[in-house]
């Protein structure tokens, strides 16, 4: 305990560590509140908050390219993505948790404390210490008033974003064309998973009237001219909620 | 720069805590969309993981790995939202556990 504490007097005096702490707090208050709450809409909120959270610590990592193409990839487009499908299919309020199995939520929640105990014992513990800020052998990092942090203060010299792109296009050259054709595989196995059968309702196990939103647009035109050809039901019905305001 | 920076390790817990609220999250919920969202969670705190090495060793090549990541992220909630619309019209639910069978 002591030298945790003597660690956060030590990194108290930085800006990055109120960095870290104010939003460590809010990225995991928001993950918390995402898995927690019922409504989809709200997850997807908070999703946003926590991947806004994420951008920031990648800025203070000296990662700026990162923090701006997480915003714009996962805050931009991914969420985005999982709103429209929630609103398309309307899915949004109050959504189960529960679970087949008996006592799933305390089983599920035990494994995630295991696990995190294991990551913390493995992972985590052997990195704590003021002298595992960054991989710079003890002798070149006393200096006057503590530890030296060159981090990635050589290999961004001369830019992040142009670091990164030096190394995409040299070492990583291979994998960012397998991206590419990634991409493409993925954007063609949505629109062919996206186009519409021929007639969904032989395909649904549920009952034609509880998908209408689903059926072809045959069968919707079918219905409409059903409806506009007894206009004396709806006519009353119009009547009868006129007759409810009044 | 002589800053006095935060240690490793505090990144690597809150990355961990991130991953395991994620994996909870999974294992918790029953709405396909929300379990797609955890893992999204998860993906995102392992890219902080290396983020956080790749300051540690002073190379860029974390970063790197973490932009593939994310590549790989936005192409597998393509083509799962497509998949998860696809089930939905067929089973009219977007619940994990109706999802039982593989015969449509």
């Amino acid at each position: 305990m002591t030298p945790l504490l003597a660690q956060t007097e030590a990194a108290s005096g930085s800006a990055e560590f109120w960095v870290f702490i104010v939003i460590g707090a809010v990225a995991l208050g928001s993950a918390l509140s995402m898995v927690l709450l019922r409504n989809a809409v709200h997850a997807a909120l908070m999703l946003v908050v926590n991947f806004f959270a994420i951008a920031v610590l990648y800025a203070t990592l000296d990662a700026q390219f990162l923090a701006v193409a997480q915003i714009i990839v996962y805050a931009g487009a991914i969420v985005v993505l999982f709103l429209f499908v929630l609103m398309l299919l309307g899915v949004a309020g109050d959504q189960a948790f529960t679970g087949r199995i008996p006592g799933q939520k305390t089983t599920a929640v035990l494994l995630g404390l295991a696990l995190f105990g294991v990551l913390a014992a493995g992972v985590v513990a052997p990195f704590l210490g003021e002298a595992t800020a960054c991989n710079i052998p003890m002798e070149q990092r006393v200096e006057a008033e503590g530890p030296v942090c060159e981090g990635l203060a050589v290999a961004n010299a001369e830019g992040n974003v142009r670091g990164v792109g030096f190394l995409i296009f040299t070492d990583y050259v291979w994998a960012f064309e397998v991206t590419s054709v990634l991409l493409v595989i993925a954007a063609i196995g949505a629109i062919v998973l996206g186009k519409r059968r021929e007639d969904p309702a032989e395909l649904t196990d549920a009952p034609a009237s509880a998908v209408p939103a689903l059926r072809d647009d045959d069968a919707a035109s079918e219905e409409d001219a059903a409806d506009t050809a007894e206009p004396a039901p709806t006519g009353s019905g119009a009547e009868d909620d006129e007759e409810g305001t009044r | 720069m002589t800053a006095m920076a935060v240690p490793l390790g505090w990144y690597l817990g809150l990355a961990a805590a991130l991953f395991v609220i994620g994996l909870v999250g999974v294992l918790v919920r029953r709405s396909l969309i929300v379990m797609f969202m955890s893992i999204e969670l998860m993906l995102n705190s392992v890219n902080l993981t290396f983020v956080a090495f790749s300051r540690f060793h002073g190379t860029l090549d974390g970063q790197v790995i973490a932009f593939f990541v994310m590549v790989v992220a936005a192409a597998e909630v393509t083509v799962g939202l497509a998949i998860i619309v696809n089930l939905f019209r067929l089973k009219a639910s977007s619940d994990a556990d109706d999802v039982d069978v593989l015969k449509a």
